[in-house]
């Protein structure tokens, strides 16, 4: 029993740091075919600027995590016009030498990555100059819950269900409201979208605001459980990389399913080892063999079966 | 430009007049105008010194070979490609450098020639889609009903539109250009792979659109006996350039366009 319920903890709590860990990432790849290797540095800024504005400026914490996620979302809108879509060189551009001066990053796998792997170097050394190699941490709030010889983080149990509170948030802004259907046929189609008079440039700036405010939010959360360091934002990017490419082509679903094959894979094998090492090191398996078997990722699969299932009707 | 004799007074080549309106010859305002519109890729010329125009409310085909520029000149219209030179005037105003979202709050919508319906969406938020750009409410509810009804799919809303037939597709789409409520409506092979029903099914929408609410249209497509059905008139491409335009008698007539384009079918 206790076993069990052990089990369920670390269930939990994986898939809350996967889903938290993945989702910004998968909404910016899956929606604008940008890799953010600086994903792991904007969940840093949302872990920063939350602690600073707990600690320095004294904000009660939900206050202070929603500065996180502010300051992370227009940091990311800031990010989008200067390098991604380059509106900035390219405005500053139009009026001096009277042309465009760099292509948008949209659907440039490689070169998004290499761009974004410059600001996440940028970033880094800019925190560690800027408030050195760590700052204060913020208390973790809630205690804990115990049960038998047992205790457990009750904030940890928050993460879950705020993971799942954000898993039903994102579907339904990507599913049943007008952002939503814009961002969906963005996707699906740009040309089409900007001759129906969807504002694309638009849509792909808010698309990575907001991917860039789940960052944030998911560096506010785990602000009062982390150290502060510069390079905080690094034990995130595994498993949210692992997590889009298991996951496959559908944003959300795919994160909810890699989030509950990989926090599956990672308690068991944690709990079995009693070494969260070897967890890592399964996630990793997880998605080689992913890689090797599921190219398109579990929500691809899913796609083919019910391909072949309707064509079989 | 191509330079041609003809006796013939219907057909000007390469010159812009305007149009004399096939039924009652009162079209005079010039709703879109082009000029000297120049498109390269690399060193290839796309179109070249494209001077084309259209009135409001006129029905207008293009025609001309594949390669001939029509779609460039169709997309440089809408705006998904902006002209290497040339200028493009709508209603007066420059639009040349606008957005192809700015160029539908002015009035221009395109149906591509790649069927562009989005196959994960359903019937309803396909036709959603355009109108919720710009109503709200109970507004937005009845012009989405009524578009989807206008496309034939009444019935429909909520399957993928991926599992609509092409000639449905078709429908839906042209009803998703129209639901903009635009003054020019830019549709690029609308029945190409049709049957004959669903041809004439567009044909009679394309016209009852232009007569009832007065859009004006140009249409691109190869089969002549649907040019002839709805063109108040037609301009020919050739190798980038306007080559001829007047009537559809009177360009199925001309020898030097039998030998481009229309060949042995005549």
């Amino acid at each position: 029993m206790v076993n069990g319920l052990n089990l369920a903890f670390q269930f939990l709590d994986s898939f809350a740091f996967v889903v938290l860990a993945a989702a910004g990432l998968a909404i910016i790849f899956g929606i604008m075919g940008v890799i953010n290797l600086a994903h792991g540095e904007f969940i840093l800024v949302g872990a920063y600027a939350t602690t600073v504005s707990a600690t320095s400026l004294g904000l009660p914490l939900p206050l202070a995590m929603a500065a996180g996620v502010l300051v992370t979302a227009l940091f990311g809108v800031v990010v989008e016009r200067v390098i991604i879509s380059g509106f900035v060189p390219n405005w500053i551009g139009q009026r001096t030498v009277g042309r465009d001066l760099v292509e948008p990053l949209y659907d440039r796998l490689a070169d998004s990555m290499v761009a974004t792997f410059g600001l996440s170097l940028i970033m880094v050394q800019g925190a560690r100059i800027r408030f050195g190699n760590s700052i204060d941490q913020i208390a973790t709030p809630f205690g804990n819950v115990a049960y038998g010889e047992f205790s457990y983080s009750t904030y940890r149990l928050v993460l879950a269900g705020v993971s799942v509170a954000l898993l039903v948030v994102v579907y339904y802004v990507f599913t049943r409201t007008d952002f939503g259907t814009r961002v969906r046929a963005t996707m699906a189609d740009e040309q089409t979208a900007r001759a129906l008079g969807v504002d694309t440039d638009r849509t792909y700036m808010l698309t990575f605001g907001i991917g860039s405010g789940l960052a944030g939010l998911t560096g506010a959360l785990f602000a009062p459980v982390l150290s502060m360091q510069p390079t905080l934002g690094s034990q995130f990017l595994v498993e949210a990389f692992v997590a889009v490419v298991v996951g496959g082509p559908s944003v959300v679903l795919g994160t909810a399913l890699s989030g509950g094959v990989l926090g599956a894979v990672n308690a068991t094998v944690t709990n079995l080892t009693d070494s969260t090492t070897f967890g890592r090191i399964a996630l990793l398996l997880t998605a080689i063999l992913a890689l090797r078997f599921l190219p398109d990722g579990i929500t691809g699969f899913v796609e083919r079966v019910r391909t072949r299932r309707e064509e079989g009707e | 430009m191509s330079e041609s004799d003809t006796a013939d007074d219907s057909l000007q080549p390469n010159v812009r007049q305007t149009p004399a309106g096939k039924a009652t010859g009162e079209r005079t305002d010039t709703l879109l105008q082009t000029e000297d519109l120049v498109k390269q890729f690399g060193g290839f010329t796309a179109t070249d010194s494209v001077d084309f125009g259209v009135d409001e409310g006129e029905l207008r085909c293009l025609i001309g070979p594949n390669g001939a520029g029509k779609s460039t000149l169709l997309n440089l219209i809408v705006g998904t490609l902006q002209p290497t030179s040339g200028r493009i005037y709508y209603d007066g105003q420059d639009l040349t450098g606008l957005e192809p979202n700015e160029r539908v709050q002015r009035g221009i919508s395109m149906k591509f020639q790649v069927p562009s319906v989005y196959g994960e969406l359903s019937v309803r938020e396909n036709a959603r889609l355009p109108i919720q750009q710009f109503a709200d409410g109970e507004e937005r509810r009845r012009r989405v009903d009524a578009a989807i009804a206008d496309a034939g799919l009444s019935g429909y809303e909520e399957v993928q539109a991926s599992a609509l037939s092409h000639g449905q597709q078709q429908q839906l789409e042209i009803g998703m250009a129209a639901s903009l409520e635009p003054d020019l409506l830019l549709l690029d092979e609308p029945v190409a792979g049709l049957s004959v029903d669903e041809r004439d099914e567009i044909a009679a929408r394309i016209r009852r659109l232009n007569r009832e609410e007065g859009i004006a249209f140009v249409v691109i497509e190869h089969d002549t006996d649907f040019v002839a059905e709805i063109a108040d008139k037609v301009t020919v491409l050739h190798q980038g350039e306007v080559f001829r335009e007047g009537s559809i008698e009177a360009i199925e007539a001309d020898p030097e366009v039998r030998r481009i384009y229309l060949g042995g079918e005549q």
